[in-house]
Parts: structure tokens; C-alpha cells; sequence
């Protein structure tokens, strides 16, 4: 059996190792765009903070941990797909054949329709190769400006900070991460920032970014200007799927799937940002473009493609934001649903949060500031859709005590739990 | 055979014993907010429950983590943080069904039970063998096992 595996991120890396294990014999092969052993854009902010050099940032630590597996590795950007011939055409114009193919191109950086968005200067922070530019501008003092107070613009955001630059941020949503935390939680996290001397501002765009001798100026719809050495761009993100045109693969946001992560063509599948694959909460399938989300598919489309029968019951959508120090956390249905109960506890002067939203008696959304201890059993309650009986009224009265609710409700804490 | 921590909650008298050789053992100090192992208070019922991580085969913590920070110690098959990988993400903090992972605001990175490397010192401390470390088969790890496959729908006879 040839596989062959398009994009080294989180969910191809995955995929590959799961084949091997699943099948001592056949033939792997993992392409990659970007000249770099696959590494985890997660961990670029530490990098630009120097927390890690760029080995920190590779997958796997092992210089020969794809050999050993016997997975070939070539960093090469797959041109286009041929679904009915079972072929790829890489760049270099060279063809490739598999039995079966997972694509899991990942995502790249929106580029909103910004004049002066390609002058240089003007960066994603979005690949090792982003990154070293960063690290070379964004020096002390030096003056920045982020478009985005998206996930991905609060992690740049803390990197950004640490290096002592004069930060600016400007996201055009009313409040920060609007697609991760409602009113209370963004703005507590803007107000954290402005604490801090990072500069936010909401409800704002970037009209135009203009050459002003070796610096640049950002033009906002406020009528301000501001200079500025570098600029960042972290306006959201989207599938790579370009390069399917033709292929006779369907695509809508990203590749369509069914619960196998299986393409509308039965040999290829796929997985990570660039896969429309089942969400957890609503059964709905859209690109969640997160960490977790792509390691589940690379394991189950593996699985799938290794001729087991496993289907993806979907992923819960869930981040956590490390913003200058305070932790930012949310859940699957975090906005609440129609008729559900909610449980809030605010104490905005210490940046602390934590809202529960619950469909009847089982918890189908969570948002938390500054909760850094068992925060995952939030997960495991959504996930399980625990039946919560009386510990919901508990937690209407005290959201804290979710580790007791999960305890007192389960058995997995030993055979005598059941007396709970 | 592996041997797995067994924790019997009705033996539990809430001394935080456990705690405090935890945090000790771990980080030098007594120090139950660092401890690996928690006590859960069920006061309306004058119960305690200690909790700390049953070292599942799914292992939520070590695939979501992005560098390889996470790894099973093949000895006591507990999954062992490297501290000096760990670049402090927190994505296993959050796809941790069980919560028993966390992140150390202090040292900037994640901790969660290692068994102590095969020695687990809040067994050892307890003074009324709520927590005791048996071979494997005794716990129900089984069940518990099997309780966090269905977490995700996710087979778990594939390792």
C-alpha cells in the first residue's frame, strides 16, 4: 500500500506515525512546502521570545525519528492532485502515485484587502521563516502595530510585548478574540492588556499601510495615523485548497468529509485546518483550525485510511490564550444556546471569570479567565454529555466546583465511586 | 505488570498528607497548590476525594501537545512532562478530559502526576491507604480506561 500524506504539520505528522503503526510494511511519503523539518506553529511566539531556539519548535525532537518509521520526508509543495488517477504533480514537475492520499495542507493567513498590505515590513506570523523576520525587526522599542486581536494576533500579541516593542493593536471586532470569549471576557482581556501598556483598539480597522521612508504608517478608519517599523498582520485564516481545483475533490470552507474524514472521492482523505470536519457541539461540519482538532483527525483518518472502521464523533472546539499572564480559556458552545441556564462568576478587578452554559443538565460550553488548575475537566464534562442531575444546581450556585460536579457524577475516579 | 495508583476515597480523611509529599517530592516545598495529586472537598457530605491523573492509554495530553513535550515512560507507563520542551502552550491542559493536567504560572510550563518515576510518594504518605499503588488490573483502570475512550468516540485498543 503507497500513502502519501500532503502538508508536515500536527495532523500529517500524526497520520503518518498512526499508518506505521498500523501497518508495518507500506510505503509512507510526507511532503512539505516550507524548507523545514515539520515543526508546530504554536510554537513560534516562544521562539520569538527566545524560550526556543527553532529545534524547540519541531514536532519531534529526533533527528532521526521519520527514518526510523521509515516515513520519507521531502520538502516539496504538491502543484495539484489528479483524484481519478491516483497521482499528484509536485512543483518541481515531478509525479507521484498513491493508493491512498490524506491532504492536510493546513491554513494560511487571510489577507485582508488592505492597500500596502504587501510592502515589506508588512509580515503574517505564521511560519518559521515569519518568524525570523519578526525576531530581526520587532527589536526593543521598536514600534509595532497588529492588525487582529484574533487567537492567533493575542498569541503574537505576548511575544510581541516581551520583546519590549511599543505595541499597537487594532482589531475591528468590539472587543478582543470576539470568536473565542463574549463582552465580559474580551474586554476584561483589552482592559488587562491596556494594564499592561499594550495599546488596543476595538471597533477599528487599518484603511491602508503607506511607505513613509524606512518606516511605515498605518492609515485607520478613525482618521489616526500611526508610524510604524513593522507591521503585523494576524486577520484570521484560511484553508489551502487552491490547489485542488480540478482535482474533483469537493470543497466548501475546506475539503468536505464524512465522519471517516473521507473526501468525496473514496481514496483521499482529510485532516487539521484545511478539513471541514464535524464539530462536536452543533454536528455541523466547518473548519475549526485548531491544535487539538488536528491531531484527532490525523489519528482517525489514519486509522480510517488503514482500513479500520473508526468514526469521528466530531471535536470540541476549544482554545487557551496565554495573554501578558492572564489565561484566557473556552468551550464548544461558549455563547450559550436558546432556553439553556447559565452559571457566571465575575470579579472583574482581579481579571477573574468563569461562565457555564448548560443544554438542560449537561454542559455544552465554557469560557474562563485566569483558571489555570483542572480547567480540562471543562472538556471532559462537554464531551461526555454527562448527565449532570443535582451537581447543576451546584454549580448554578458555585461554576468553581466543575472537578467535584465531574467527580460526583462519574465513576472514574475507582470502584467506589459509585457511593458518591 | 504495571502498577497503577488506587484510590479509595471512602478511606480518605481529608488530611492533605498527600499533598504535601506531592509538592515535595515535585517541586521542594510544601505546597499544596503545587501538588500533582488534589483532595476534592464534598463537605455537604463529609466526604473526600483524592484525584490526580489515571495515566489513560488515550493520552489526550501527550497527542495534543505540539513538541513532543509529553512521553510515555515505558516503565511505569505514566506520561512525563519534559520540563525543559514543555514551551508552556497549555493545549494539554485544555484536551485533558480528566483536568489533571495544569500549567505552573510560576515555572511557565505544565505538570501532572509522573508516579513519582515508579515511587509514588502521596501513597507512601498516606496515613490511612486511601491511595495505595497496585498492580494495574486491581483499580478498575479498566473502566476507567474505557470511560475515557468514550470521551471522543476514539478506539482505544489501536496502542
Amino acid at each position: 500500500m503507497r500513502y502519501v500524506i500532503i502538508g508536515a504539520g500536527p495532523a500529517g505528522v500524526i497520520a503518518a506515525e498512526a499508518l506505521r503503526r498500523n501497518d508495518a510494511g507500506c510505503s509512507i511519503k510526507l511532503f512539505g512546502a516550507e524548507q523545514e523539518p515539520p515543526y508546530s506553529r504554536m510554537a513560534l511566539p516562544y521562539y520569538l521570545i527566545d524560550r526556543i531556539d527553532e529545534a524547540g519548535a519541531y514536532l519531534r525532537k529526533s533527528a532521526d525519528h521519520y527514518a526510523d518509521l521509515n516515513i520519507e520526508v521531502a520538502q516539496q509543495r504538491v502543484g495539484a492532485v489528479a483524484g481519478a488517477a491516483r497521482t499528484l504533480t509536485l512543483e518541481c514537475g515531478a509525479t507521484v502515485a498513491f493508493d491512498k492520499l490524506l491532504i492536510a495542507t493546513g491554513s494560511r493567513p487571510l489577507r485582508p484587502p488592505i492597500p500596502g498590505l504587501d510592502l515589506p515590513g508588512v509580515r503574517s506570523c505564521w511560519t518559521l521563516e515569519d518568524g525570523r523576520h519578526i525576531a530581526r525587526r520587532a527589536s526593543k522599542g521598536a514600534a509595532v502595530v497588529l492588525m487582529g486581536a484574533g487567537f492567533i494576533g493575542c498569541i503574537v500579541l505576548e511575544a510581541l510585548a516581551l520583546r519590549g516593542v511599543e505595541l499597537t493593536v487594532i482589531e475591528m471586532g468590539d472587543r478582543m478574540v470576539p470568536r473565542m470569549l463574549d463582552q465580559t471576557a474580551g474586554n476584561l482581556l483589552k482592559q488587562w492588556c491596556q494594564a499592561k501598556g499594550v495599546k488596543v483598539l476595538t471597533s477599528t480597522r487599518v484603511e491602508a499601510i503607506e511607505q513613509d521612508g524606512g518606516r511605515l504608517r498605518a492609515r485607520l478608519d478613525n482618521g489616526a495615523v500611526l508610524g510604524a517599523d513593522l507591521v503585523i498582520s494576524a486577520t484570521g485564516v484560511q484553508a489551502n485548497i487552491d490547489f485542488l481545483a480540478g482535482s474533483g475533490i469537493d470543497t466548501d470552507a475546506g475539503i468536505l468529509v464524512n465522519n471517516r474524514l473521507q473526501s468525496s472521492l473514496p481514496d483521499i482523505y482529510a485532516a487539521g485546518d484545511v478539513c471541514q470536519g464535524r464539530d462536536f457541539s452543533t454536528g455541523e461540519f466547518n473548519v475549526q483550525a485548531i491544535q487539538p482538532t488536528a491531531a484527532d483527525h490525523g489519528r482517525i483518518a489514519a486509522l480510517n485510511m488503514a482500513g479500520r472502521d473508526v468514526a469521528h464523533q466530531g471535536s470540541v472546539n476549544m482554545n487557551v490564550l496565554d495573554t501578558l499572564g492572564l489565561i484566557s480559556t473556552s468551550y464548544g458552545l461558549w455563547m450559550g444556546v436558546a432556553g439553556g441556564e447559565s452559571a457566571e462568576l465575575l470579579d472583574a478587578e482581579r481579571y477573574r471569570y468563569l461562565s457555564l452554559k448548560f443544554q438542560d443538565d449537561v454542559l455544552v460550553g465554557a469560557q474562563a479567565l485566569g483558571l489555570t488548575q483542572h480547567v480540562g475537566v471543562l472538556r471532559g464534562l462537554i464531551q461526555t454529555r454527562l448527565k449532570l442531575g443535582k451537581w447543576k444546581d451546584h454549580l448554578l450556585h458555585d461554576p468553581t466546583r466543575v472537578m467535584e460536579a465531574y467527580l460526583g457524577s462519574t465513576q472514574a475516579i475507582g470502584h467506589n465511586a459509585a457511593a458518591l | 505488570m504495571q502498577k497503577s495508583l488506587q484510590i479509595e476515597p471512602e478511606k480518605c480523611t481529608g488530611c492533605l498528607q498527600c499533598e504535601l509529599a506531592c509538592s515535595y517530592r515535585a517541586e521542594g516545598v510544601f505546597n499544596p497548590a503545587k501538588s500533582r495529586i488534589k483532595v476534592f472537598n464534598f463537605h455537604e457530605q463529609g466526604r473526600f476525594v483524592p484525584y490526580t491523573c489515571t495515566q489513560c492509554s488515550e493520552a489526550w495530553c501527550m497527542h495534543a501537545c505540539p513538541v513532543e513535550a509529553i512521553v510515555l515512560n515505558e516503565q511505569t507507563g505514566s506520561k512525563d512532562v519534559l520540563t525543559d520542551v514543555c514551551v508552556g502552550c497549555k493545549v494539554c491542559t485544555i484536551a485533558c478530559p480528566f483536568g489533571t493536567v495544569n500549567y505552573d504560572q510560576d515555572s511557565k510550563v505544565v505538570y501532572k502526576c509522573d508516579l513519582c518515576g515508579g515511587d509514588p510518594q502521596c501513597a507512601t504518605a498516606c496515613p490511612t491507604a486511601a491511595i495505595t499503588y497496585v498492580d494495574a488490573e486491581h483499580t478498575g483502570l479498566a473502566r476507567m480506561r474505557a470511560h475515557a475512550a468514550s470521551a471522543a468516540g476514539i478506539d482505544s485498543s489501536e496502542d
